[in-house]
């Protein structure tokens, strides 16, 4: 069944708080092969000018892939799991996520459209610390085959 | 907060080093875990060919972030990157074998803001073919 475009627009509870530990971080930088120290090394974030260690630039991914996933499982929304494929991503950094940080992950439907055969559905995460300062936002468009 | 590599020394054109990123089944099951994406496709061949894929595919979000690491390489500083956008094309097989797929990512600087950002745009290749499309990377510069 296609989307209804009257989901544009709607909005989703801020997530629970998602506390950014620094061994997390290094987990998700050694898992992309990245060594840069900035991502370990508090010292060298300080000297790169970070007030501590920072995440690598896709690592919010970790927590909006999640909140993304509240919207898929919107009755409303109800993709077929099993048929999403990711198609776009993009993220606009306010400024680095560092260890330390309290996140909230806040979901918005920004779009809907079904093309030959295919619902495609646009999520915004707009990620800011739970103090309400902005941090980053993710932009995700996922693809779900056949079920248009 | 900003690159070491100076807008000065920068023009339309620029070209990135070239990158080469080894992908193996391992990398992909550390991959899952440390993004919280257990996404069968990635680890699990049967699961794979069932849904009409070739193999086990990387993560999508693993090819975008191998990406990144060729753009703040270059830019010398990974908190510089402020704006980034790809299109997932072609997914990356990643075979079971001990050399696992290759990903190749050049980049070419393709517009300077007054603002000393850069805006990379991005060739991501496996296997000779383009995986991801639209890939384009700003960054501030120092």
């Amino acid at each position: 069944m296609a989307l209804d475009p009257a989901l544009v627009g709607r909005g989703y509870p801020p997530s629970a708080v998602y506390e950014v530990g620094r061994q997390k971080i290094a987990e998700f930088a050694d898992a992309i092969g990245e060594a840069d120290p900035v991502h370990r090394d508090t010292d060298a974030a300080r000297a790169a000018g970070h007030p501590d260690v920072i995440a690598p630039p896709t690592f919010a991914i970790a927590l909006t892939l999640s909140a993304a996933g509240v919207v898929v499982e919107d009755p409303d929304v109800a993709l077929d799991y099993s048929r999403v494929v990711h198609g776009e991503q993009r993220f606009t950094h306010h400024r680095p996520i560092r260890a330390g940080d309290r996140l909230v992950a806040t979901p918005t439907i920004e779009a809907v459209r079904s093309i030959g055969g295919n619902d495609l559905l646009t999520t915004r995460v707009d990620v800011a610390t739970e103090d309400g300062e902005p941090v980053c936002s993710a932009t995700s468009m996922l693809v779900a085959r056949g079920t248009a | 907060m900003t690159a070491a590599v100076r807008a000065a020394d920068v023009a339309v054109g620029t070209e990135l080093p070239e990158q080469t990123y080894p992908v193996t089944r391992a990398d992909l099951v550390r991959y899952a875990g440390a993004s919280g994406d257990f996404n069968p496709i990635h680890w699990n061949e049967r699961v794979a060919t069932e849904v009409g894929l070739p193999g086990v595919i990387a993560h999508g979000m693993l090819t975008m972030a191998l990406a990144a690491r060729a753009v703040t390489a270059w830019a010398g500083d990974p908190g510089a990157l402020v704006e980034y956008h790809v299109r997932f094309g072609r997914p990356v097989v990643v075979p079971d074998d001990d050399a696992g797929a290759r990903v190749t990512v050049r980049g070419k600087v393709g517009a300077l803001g007054d603002d000393g950002r850069a805006r990379v745009d991005l060739t991501v290749t496996s296997g000779g073919e383009k995986v991801l499309s639209l890939a384009r990377a700003t960054v501030q510069l120092a």
